[in-house]
């Protein structure tokens, strides 16, 4: 092996120093190609036969493209028709400085072994390292190296004689840098040639991103923004405090407003609006910005009007008439205003949406809407808009010219036909980010064989248990049992309880590629028809799940409990169960009950029922809240999975026997841990909200006469059971609903990293989640902390790194909330389809919140919660008279306070595709403009509203 | 920006080097005439020269004399000129302080003192260029010139850095790897023995990996050992070249 070297000296802005590196040149760098006879290699990568079929090169040939490719068309080389592509290193690291998710992207399609893309190290390889020349600038530099390397290689392959009739084609899109390759004798397209000749695969074509060039730019010269200021002077301007820094939220009613979010504490506004086309010069919603204020006298006040962008045109004549109606708001409420000189960073992702076509037929070009409302519509180019119309697909954004209305982009993918279960579900998933793909090979290698048994390896560190009475209760159709109970009566008269968690942790080992994709899902999604599981169904339906009759590793933590529920003594050890039935609530509900039933498993249910009711009596007089939300469950027809029936979650006393135990392991066990690991242990914590919370609560109740005290969550608690009306039994559960609005997420944290643990509804000191370690990753960390604890394991490095621990708490801490607002827009999605069955229908609600202008109303009988407008478009305003302190609203003659009882009517509102919802309107107590009119009157009927409710009625 | 890749996914180092290489070594030995002793040893851009006195009688504080063995006075500085900016280097700062310590421990270690019972021998050692894996530089010029002034040891003692990036351990560390903050390992060894002179670790490293990057920089100093004992028979046979036949009995 031959080390020559050769001496880089570089100089870094700033304090001008000389930094002197190695760099080492080999001769032992492969070229990765499978018929070549030089260089001795194990593992080609590159195809001797290639498949792609091109009309500019009909022999085979491979692809080598230059940095800007990489970086604007890796929507193109991600496609599966590509392959075989040489990834210069010096492409590669241009790549890795410049985006990193792009680098992400293409480094996921260098390890997929069915893309054949190949990476050359071209910057150490003997022949193609260059030097650079006095005068060159380091961009020169590069492409000269590519296109060093790319001779190499078509020298080099004439060298093998099978590989004589292969090419090498350099793919760039820079016209100097082709020109001078041409000149080189080197083979180069732009990449929007090559992929246009191949003539086997047309629909590439849509997935070319639109790349910057004068004659690609929309027709109208006219300069629609004003020029972005450049990256050096805004960092200048942010710090002589011309420009201030933050992120770019777009509002979701009027896409002529925005706020940007200032960075930073000790600044002067936190929150400046801005207003206007031309003010948000082309930023995009979650973009970091730099914006600049706007003199007093021009600042504006929020408007409240709902706009949105549906025009045709390229006009901006039409725009300034609608930003004249913003301008309406009064000049006293003027907030900071400002406008956007700079975008610091991008934040696009691909987006979710729907294609509106262009009205001239043959156009290519056509406006894509985006389903998130914040983000613009997008320019695309396709050739299959008709098959694409009424399909949801995903667009990314390339680019926003400054003399373009609109962002340019291209598409990416077909999701399926709008309205379609399958297509919804996907949608819903890819805007929520959940991680949805079936898992990978390599993820499912890590899956123990099957048939599966226990060896005597596994029992090493394991109790037999399998004699014990255990059973296991969930809610019926549960096939992810993660845990079970036993309770049996000991000599000395104190009871042995036992809970029995799946041993997730067994199977799931760290470091793995199963371990690193259910970190990365942290939690299984629950949806209407639908579970996104975090483990393999293998583990999660089968091995993990603690089936009855079957042997099952389990992880136990078993107490000595005396009679009146005081712990005398806590075990943590791995062991083996046989579960001797899987009932559901309702199941064991009916064996406790029942006085006939007398076997081992009913009488150690009633010992739990016994025991837990203690639990619970003790817990709620420590200040523990018992809080209510409407949880609804859809009964789905088996066949077509559409929802017949909707019903409101029932809880049996059965349910909170077993919640009461999962609590009282998970305190154990977090008690435990933490005096084990101070430093490293995943707890989760609940913060006590502040007070200010509580307004609307206190108010609320004070409107019925009652008081809600907010000292402390036991005062709370206690007020809460306190506020009841005999008239009126469902105000105390409205109540706890609008208390649950009032609290603050629990999160998960790492202990080594807070010095707050306290858990505010659970009146807990510490917590954790360790009972769920099949549907959340969290207690799969705990289960590995616990079992070292115990002594059932080994450590590994990460375990005790508290932060890499706090990464994972703040991925598991998103993927959470993730999966509570997909389930809640499935729930969503799930009522539009039952409402689309039902028709109108007029159902009881009360009223949960009174706003300036509408009233929040909840349907008990459907969980269904909406809100009824009094204002509306193209209609004359009634008199609306807004109550900030009671809180109450007057409408014309009828005043409205919180918790009144109200009749509405609800209807599907499909008039947009791509967002229908559900729409109430006030039926009871009447009141004339507003109650909607009954079929009866239409005939006399002249507002425009009730036409529209007329095509629904059909 | 997105900083350097110490470790790509081809198995490639910043410089060009795999994991377990070492970087070039070039050594010479008996570079100045009036000294016992020296050596100049490059390794990749780290650069030292290491020059013995003695052993003689011991200068200075007779109190420090031991009388069953020699006394190993060691001292370690940097050229001004060693680093990127230029910098005055006091003599007996924290940092050489501690370097001198470290050597005197290998070095006691490795020469057999007893032979030499109220004696004294000074090594000194300076890095005339910085470029990483200062200490373990150090070492192996200090054995060169040992071994050039003919005063006998158990075994060469030949030192290499070890680190840990990527789940990967990486042998013989530059200046930017030492840079990153991972851990660094710097062993100094007995090769023929597999005995260890001195093992030094900064910053934490867990225990399921020292084994790993303990092995990599054994073989690391294995590899020290050939590049060292190759330059040690190069000068032995450039010497008895020019003394004629007579060296060689």
């Amino acid at each position: 092996m031959l080390k020559s070297k050769t001496f880089m000296k570089k100089t870094r802005s700033g304090g001008v120093l000389k930094i002197v590196r190695e760099h080492y040149l080999r001769d032992d760098i492969t070229c990765g190609c499978e018929g070549c006879e030089e260089c001795s290699q194990e593992n080609p990568v590159l195809q001797l036969e290639t498949v792609l079929q091109s009309s500019l090169c009909t022999s085979p040939h491979y692809l080598l493209p230059d940095t800007n490719v990489l970086l604007h068309q890796v929507d193109i080389l991600e496609d599966p028709i590509i392959q075989n592509v040489i990834v210069l290193q010096t492409v590669l690291q241009e790549v890795r400085s410049r985006s990193a998710p792009v680098y992400k992207r293409i480094r996921d399609i260098i390890n997929n072994s069915e893309k054949y893309f190949y990476t050359f190290t071209n910057e150490h390889h003997r022949d193609t390292y260059i030097e650079q020349e006095r005068g060159e600038t380091a961009n020169d530099r590069n492409d000269r190296a590519i296109r060093t390397a790319a001779k190499w290689y078509n020298n080099h392959i004439k060298k093998s004689k099978n590989m004589a009739h292969l090419q090498v084609l350099l793919i760039t899109n820079d016209r100097k840098n082709m020109e001078k390759a041409l000149e080189e004798g080197i083979v180069a397209y732009t990449c929007e040639e090559y992929i246009k000749s191949l003539v086997a695969n047309p629909e590439l074509v849509d997935r070319l991103a639109a790349v910057f060039d004068e004659k690609n730019e929309i027709e109208s010269g006219k300069l629609i923004f004003s020029e972005h200021v450049p990256l050096s002077k805004l960092q200048q301007g942010i710090k002589s405090s011309i420009y201030v820094q933050g992120t770019f939220r777009a509002s979701r009613d009027n896409y002529l407003e925005a706020t940007v979010w200032v960075h930073g504490d000790d600044t002067e506004h936190k929150e400046i609006i801005i207003q206007g086309l031309r003010n948000l010069n082309r930023a995009m919603h979650e973009d970091v910005v730099a914006v600049e204020l706007l003199v007093k006298e021009n600042w504006v006040a929020p408007s409240s009007v709902v706009l949105q962008d549906d025009e045709e045109s390229d006009d901006i004549e039409s725009t300034e008439e609608k930003e004249k109606i913003l301008k309406t708001g009064v000049q006293a409420n003027a907030k900071p205003s400002g406008k956007i000189v700079g975008i610091i960073k991008r934040n696009w992702r691909p987006y979710c949406g729907m294609l509106a076509r262009s009205q001239i037929k043959e156009s290519t070009r056509h406006l894509f809407t985006p389903a998130d409302r914040r983000i613009p519509r997008i320019r695309i180019e396709t050739r299959q808009a008709s098959t694409l119309e009424g399909q949801r697909i995903i667009v990314a954004i390339d680019g926003w010219p400054k003399n373009s209305r609109y962002p340019n982009g291209h598409f990416v993918k077909n999701l399926g036909t709008a309205g379609d279960k399958e297509t919804e579900t996907e949608v819903l998933l890819l805007e929520h980010d959940v991680p949805h793909q079936p898992f990978s090979q390599a993820v499912l290698s890590f899956l123990p064989k099957m048939p599966w048994s226990i060896t005597p390896q596994d029992m090493k560190h394991r109790i037999n248990l399998r004699h014990l009475y255990v059973c296991s209760v969930d809610p019926p159709g549960c096939t992810d049992i993660d845990d079970a109970l036993h309770c049996r009566e000991l000599e000395n008269g104190n009871l042995e309880v036992g809970v029995h968690i799946a041993d997730v942790s067994h199977f799931i080992r760290p470091g793995t590629a199963l371990d690193q994709e259910s970190a990365n899902r942290g939690t299984t999604v629950y949806l209407c028809e639908k579970r996104i599981d975090m483990v393999p169904e293998l583990l999660s339906s089968n091995l993990c799940s603690l089936r009855s009759e079957v042997d099952r590793l389990a992880f136990s933590c078993i107490w000595e409990i005396n009679q009146d529920a005081q712990i005398i003594n806590t075990k943590f050890t791995k062991s083996v169960i046989n579960s001797k039935a899987s009932l559901t609530y309702a199941e064991a509900q009916m064996r406790i009950d029942s006085p006939t039933m007398n076997d081992e498993i009913t009488k150690s249910l009633r010992l739990l029922n016994k025991l837990a009711k203690i639990l619970k009596r003790r817990r709620i007089d420590n200040g523990a809240l018992t809080l209510s939300s409407p949880e609804v469950r859809f009964h789905l027809d088996s066949e077509t999975h559409d929802p017949i029936d909707l019903q409101t979650k029932e809880l049996k006393e059965t349910n909170s026997m077993v919640e009461e135990f999962m609590l009282l392991a998970n305190i154990s066990v977090a008690q435990k841990i933490y005096d084990e690991f101070p430093e490293y242990a995943l707890l989760r914590k609940h913060p006590a909200p502040p007070p200010a919370n509580y307004d609307i609560l206190v108010k609320a109740a004070k409107s019925k006469d009652l008081e809600i005290k907010t000292d402390s969550a036991k005062a709370l608690a206690d007020s809460l059971d306190k506020a009841e009306s005999l008239a009126f039994p469902y105000l105390n559960t409205l109540l706890r609903i609008l208390a649950t609005r009032c609290m603050m997420q629990a999160v998960y944290f790492c202990s080594g990293l807070d010095n707050d643990f306290h858990h505010y509804g659970l009146a807990s000191p510490i917590y954790t989640h360790f009972t769920s370690p099949i549907r959340r990753y969290a207690d799969v960390i705990v289960h590995r902390l616990l079992a070292v604890a115990v002594g059932a394991d080994t450590t590994y490095p990460d375990l005790m790194d508290k932060h890499k621990a706090a990464e994972i708490c703040k991925n598991i801490n998103f993927r959470h909330k993730m999966a509570q607002y997909s389930q809640r827009s499935s729930v969503a999605f799930h009522t539009q389809l039952f409402f689309k069955t039902k028709g109108i229908l007029n159902e009881e609600g009360y009223i949960l919140f009174v706003r300036k202008n509408a009233i929040v109303v909840l349907i008990p009988k459907f969980g269904l919660e909406g809100t009824v407008f009094f204002e509306e478009k193209d209609k004359v305003k009634p008199n609306l008279v807004y109550n900030d302190e009671i809180p109450s609203l007057k409408v014309e003659n009828s005043t409205f306070y919180m918790f009144d009882k109200v009749k509405v009517r609800i209807t599907l509102d499909a008039s947009n595709l791509q967002h229908q919802k559900i729409r109430m309107a006030l039926v009871e107590p009447e009141i004339p403009g507003i109650t909607p009119l009954t079929k009866s009157d239409q005939s006399n009927s002249k507002g425009e509203p009730a036409l529209k409710k007329s095509k629904l009625d059909k | 920006m997105a900083g350097l890749e110490l470790l790509s996914d081809q198995g490639y180092r910043v410089d060009g080097r795999k994991a377990g290489e070492l970087r070039k070594i070039q050594a010479r030995m008996g570079v100045f005439a009036q000294a016992d002793g020296s050596a100049y040893i490059e390794q990749g851009n780290t650069k030292a020269l290491a020059v013995v006195y003695g052993p003689h009688e011991i200068r200075g504080s007779r109190s420090k004399t031991l009388h069953d063995r020699a006394v190993v006075n060691c001292q370690y500085s940097m050229a001004t000129f060693s680093t990127g900016e230029r910098k005055r280097r006091p003599h007996g700062d924290r940092k050489s302080t501690e370097m001198t310590l470290h050597l005197k421990q290998t070095f006691e270690a490795a020469i057999l003192t007893q032979l030499y019972p109220r004696s004294q021998i000074d090594i000194y050692v300076q890095i005339l260029q910085a470029d990483g894996g200062n200490y373990c530089t150090c070492v192996n010029a200090a054995t060169l010139a040992i071994i050039d002034a003919g005063i006998p040891m158990r075994d060469y003692v030949c030192a290499c850095s070890a680190g840990f990036i990527e789940d990967t351990p990486l042998a013989d560390l530059s200046y930017v790897e030492e840079a990153a903050g991972g851990p660094q390992l710097a062993l100094a060894l007995l090769p023929k023995s597999d005995q260890i002179a001195l093992l030094e670790m900064n910053s934490r490293l867990h225990e399921d990996h020292l084994e790993r990057v303990m092995d990599a920089a054994t073989k690391a100093c294995k590899d020290v050992y050939a590049v060292l004992d190759q330059a040690v028979k190069e000068h032995l046979q450039e010497v008895s070249a020019m003394l004629g036949d007579r060296g060689m009995a």
